[in-house]
């Protein structure tokens, strides 16, 4: 094996000092100077009506407002995947909450008294939170247009309905795999909404130049996506990418929410309407509920059919998905999802259906596991009461059906290598599965589950990433990237993956934070790809600079370039055990030559990479054909939990993750992210309950109401393991993790509460209000789902 | 809205400012002062990114007004970190208690004046201590571990 210097040790993360010391830049602490101005949004009072007029007059004439616009003034729409959303609304609005006028002033208090005077007529119009509602025949269509909208060639949205997206999934024959079956289970699950709650809400600024040239400073995932959808929305106004250049300084969270675009194209719309100003808008706490994304409801009708031994035949699912008045990110989620349905498991016969629907809710999108987390809540809650149902143990059914390396997956490639079995089994392990415990309260009931997991990057097939790296005087070295340090660590693992090429310690390697004029490309910081691919590019940057150095080495020395190494910042010669030459002393300006004259040059590295073998295009039928997924990172979750049997509530003991990571390349920010993730995964298994009226109001948009978890709701105890099967094509085996650690957590809890008290909760959040109610009413099963009270119908 | 003068220690700086008796504490601070390190996360006080010490003791800066600071001290992250880094500060990079980082300088406000108060404070009293900081990054684990860690050198 293998030693490297850097690379798999627990490096320090590099943004550290300046996190501990205040010195970290958001958006919002650079100061734009006192040109700066500040907007006010405007936002719809209903989820669907007609906008009939708008008066901004009152509004313009207090003192300090230097602008008010409406959606006449940027008539254009955007979208990632699928442009059917508009800067401003037109003339509908779609959700409470939607941006219909904007007053922009000198400061935020005249900027908000202003807003109120911006006087608007609705017509309301009949609206649809259900998802099973807006696909009835004679449900309100949210878009009539929907087919004439421009889309990626891997969407199917049925025009003349509420039905955005379709993604079918076609395999073998599951009549004949359920007639093979000794045991069939079919029920439904049901997933709420949820809100990322990055401690920092969305911000941006945008500013247009007296030369024209549009620069935006947002809090964001993406910014050359934004970059390129801003420009493509606001090509008719000049706009190109040329003279758009955005900035990312530090972020405070994304998990999905700061990915494509949301509010930022609002901030670079309105530069444009105040030349010379900087405007900002930054979201309220009540307003980033609204106004990103949210997680997409999800109501899955899911059978499945095994034999007495275990095998399953045959899986059969629907998913009726909830994305909102606009689903330009969130169709995508549908579609990962969709193509993943079945699980880690290696099934013969599949039929699958994922169905993106329009909704008057706030739009959804992209959370942190992208689908994933949802469509295994049903199938790992499924998969321990078959179990259960057969007399199995949990850990050894899942043996029995987990995929492994060269199974076909349900669109007929191949799976990926995995440690999958390792994981299960390491997990059961670590929690002692099959042992029962008992509470010494008498009050209380010990329950144990495990959940599997996979999740593959969803990305378009094309997606680039890039770096540039480049020496210093002093042989410390930069590197310029534009994926995001949103909090997960990569900076550091990119440096040390420079660190083990170029022998240059990670403290020597400063990351950059991107600026889309200076850093290279990247698509966005989204997927958990940037480990495998970002790491990729920088790899090969730094194998690049290492080909110049050794160039200059030869040309000056004549040393053949095969026989020279790096070693502790230092060009070393197998052939000459004492020759040694440091970086520093060559890598700006050269190698002086016998006559004075020099060899060398400014030693640069680039690299750059883009997945070529992946592919989108499949049959629409049957989703067989092509490559949509590049890999899968598996692994698996068990939780250990009491419960108080009267009041429900559920105190978790022990929790454990293991997961495939290829190689851990820095296991303390490993570590650091299973854990923030798992406790992500805790708080909407039990605490997180958003609640809407029946007009699609959203009771709870703050933190008394809408509770994430504190210090005093975690795990007494984490337990984090690491299964390292190399990835082909990873850096140095690496394949990502960051989104996975949410998805085994919630159906790991449910399989607990059962375990310990035979409910069985089939509609997250599993509250304790559920559970103990459950429990007053002797019911073993709970369907319960509070989130959108629909009216009561006239009898 | 007639402005008041207001003065006040900010970091051990004497400060003499113009406020309106309805400014936010915090966004003084932020606009008027460069003081950037407390954060909005919230602005009702559920959050604990905009924590600050008034006189030792941590307040929320989103639900205090600026005028009500006039002549006592504030103290935020800045402050401690001027001439080197508090053991706490070190202890913090040395856990690796932070990932996006946005929760930091109100948690480690919040833990300077625990551990003024409570040098050895036990695994359960941390808890209690930050619970009113929320961070969606990194499960807290880490977090508490530092604080721990930091008690046994003061
Ligand atoms: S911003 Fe003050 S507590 Fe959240
Ligand atoms: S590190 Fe991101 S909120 Fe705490």
């Amino acid at each position: 094996m293998s030693e490297y210097k850097f690379i798999g040790k627990p490096i320090n993360r590099i943004d550290e000092k300046d996190k501990v010391t205040g010195a970290a830049k958001y958006v919002d602490d650079i100061n734009f100077g006192p040109n700066l101005l500040y907007a006010e949004i405007v936002e719809s009072p209903y989820a669907h009506a007609k906008i009939l007029s708008i008066d901004t007059s009152e509004a313009e004439k207090v003192p300090g407002v230097v602008k008010v616009v409406t959606g006449k003034d940027f008539p254009y729409k955007f979208g990632l995947y699928m442009k059917d959303r508009y800067i401003f609304a037109q003339d509908r609005v779609r959700f409470i909450g939607e941006q219909v006028a904007a007053v922009i002033a000198r400061d935020p208090k005249t900027a908000k008294k202003a807003a109120k005077l911006v006087k608007v007529e609705y017509e309301p119009l009949p609206a649809v939170f259900d998802p099973l509602e807006a696909i009835k025949e004679d449900a309100p269509i949210i878009h009539p247009e929907l087919a004439s909208y421009p889309h990626v060639p891997w969407y199917y949205p049925h025009g003349g309905t509420n039905i955005a997206h379709w993604r079918k999934v076609r395999k073998g024959d599951v009549e004949k795999g359920f007639a093979e079956a000794d045991f069939i289970l079919e029920d439904t699950y049901r997933i709420p909404r949820y809100a990322h709650c990055c401690m920092e809400t969305h911000i941006a600024v945008g500013f247009v130049d007296y030369n024209g040239r549009l620069t935006i400073w947002a809090s964001s995932q993406s910014p050359h996506t934004q970059r390129h959808l801003i420009a493509e929305a606001l090509r008719p106004l000049g706009f190109t990418e040329q003279n758009i250049r955005e900035i990312v300084p530090y972020v405070g969270g994304g998990f999905g929410g700061k990915a494509g675009v949301t509010m930022e194209i609002i901030a670079a719309a309105l530069a444009t309407a105040v030349k010379g100003h900087p405007v900002k808008v930054r979201w309220r706490r009540d307003q980033e509920f609204y106004n990103t994304y949210m997680r997409q409801q999800v109501i899955t009708k899911l059978k499945v059919g095994v034999k007495k031994d275990g095998r399953i035949t045959a899986l059969e699912r629907t998913d009726y998905w909830d994305a909102g008045p606009y689903v330009e990110y969130g169709a995508n989620v549908v579609n990962a999802a969709t193509l993943s349905a079945t699980g880690p498991y290696n099934i013969p016969n599949i039929k699958m259906d994922g169905l993106c629907i329009y909704t008057n809710f706030p739009a959804a999108g992209p959370y942190r596991g992208f689908g994933y987390s949802e469509i295994m809540f049903s199938i790992e809650s499924h998969m321990t009461r078959i179990a259960k149902a057969l007399g199995m143990s949990p850990r050894e059914f899942r043996k029995i059906n987990g995929i492994k390396e060269g199974d076909p997956l349900a669109y007929g490639a191949p799976m990926n290598e995995n440690g999958l079995i390792e994981c299960i089994d390491k997990v059961a392990d670590a929690i002692k599965l099959e042992e029962k415990e008992e509470s010494k309260d008498p009050k209380k009931a010990i329950g144990k589950g495990i959940a599997a997991l996979w999740k593959a990057p969803a990305m378009p097939p094309n997606v680039t990433c890039s770096a540039f790296l480049k020496f210093n005087e002093d042989g410390s070295i930069n590197i310029l990237v534009s994926g995001m340090e949103i909090g997960q660590g990569m900076y550091t693992v990119m440096a040390q993956i420079a660190a083990e090429i170029l022998s240059v310690p990670p403290e020597k390697i400063r990351v950059e934070l991107p600026d889309t004029d200076r850093n290279p490309y990247h698509w966005q910081t989204v997927a958990s790809h940037s480990t495998w691919l970002l790491g990729n590019a920088v790899k090969r940057a730094a194998l690049d600079a290492r080909e110049k150095i050794f160039d200059v080495v030869h040309r000056a020395l004549n040393y053949e370039k095969d026989h020279l190494y790096l070693e502790d910042e230092k060009v070393k010669c197998t052939t000459d055990p004492d020759f040694e030459l440091p970086l520093k002393d060559f890598v700006i300006n050269g190698i002086m030559m016998e006559d004075g004259t020099y060899r060398g040059q400014a030693i640069v590295g680039s690299g750059s990479i883009m997945v070529e073998f992946a592919s989108a295009l499949q049959d629409p039928e049957t989703s067989q054909g092509g490559h949509p997924n590049v890999h899968y990172t598996v692994g698996a979750g068990g939780v250990v939990l009491e419960i108080d049997k009267e009041t429900g509530r559920v105190h978790i003991l022990k929790l454990a993750e293991a997961i495939d990571v290829g190689k851990a390349l820095n296991p303390e920010t490993l570590k650091g992210q299973l854990i923030g993730g798992a406790v992500q995964g805790i708080a909407t298994a039990l605490y997180e309950d958003m609640r809407i009226d029946e007009n699609g109001k959203i009771l709870n948009p703050n933190f008394t109401d809408y509770k994430i978890p504190t210090s005093l709701d975690i795990p007494d105890e984490f337990i984090p393991i690491f299964v390292e099967v190399p990835q082909h094509d990873g850096p140095f085996g690496a394949r990502g993790m960051a989104e996975h650690v949410m998805i085994p957590v919630a159906p790991a809890i449910a399989n607990a509460v059962e375990d310990a008290v035979g409910v069985r909760v089939k509609a997250m959040p599993i509250t304790a209000e559920k559970i103990a109610l459950a429990l007053l009413h002797g019911k073993k099963e709970v369907d319960d789902f509070f989130m959108a009270p629909t009216k009561k119908k006239e009898a | 809205m007639e402005k008041k003068t207001i003065t006040f220690i900010l970091n051990g700086e004497k400060r003499t400012i113009e406020v309106e008796p309805n400014d936010i504490l915090l966004e003084v601070l932020r606009t008027k002062l460069g003081i950037t390190a407390p954060k909005y996360g919230c602005g009702r006080g559920d959050c604990g990114t905009c924590t600050v010490l008034l006189d030792g003791k941590s307040v929320r800066s989103c639900l205090i007004l600026a005028v009500e600071v006039d002549g006592h001290e504030i103290t935020t992250l800045e402050g401690l970190s001027k001439d080197k880094l508090t053991p706490l500060q070190e202890s913090f990079i040395e856990h690796n208690s932070f990932q996006c980082g946005f929760c930091a300088p109100g948690m480690i406000m919040t833990a300077t004046e625990l551990l003024k108060k409570n040098p050895h404070p036990t695994e359960e009293e941390v808890k209690e201590a930050i619970s009113g900081n929320l961070c969606r990054c990194t499960g807290y684990v880490s977090i508490i571990e530092a604080i721990l860690d930091a008690s046994k050198k003061y």
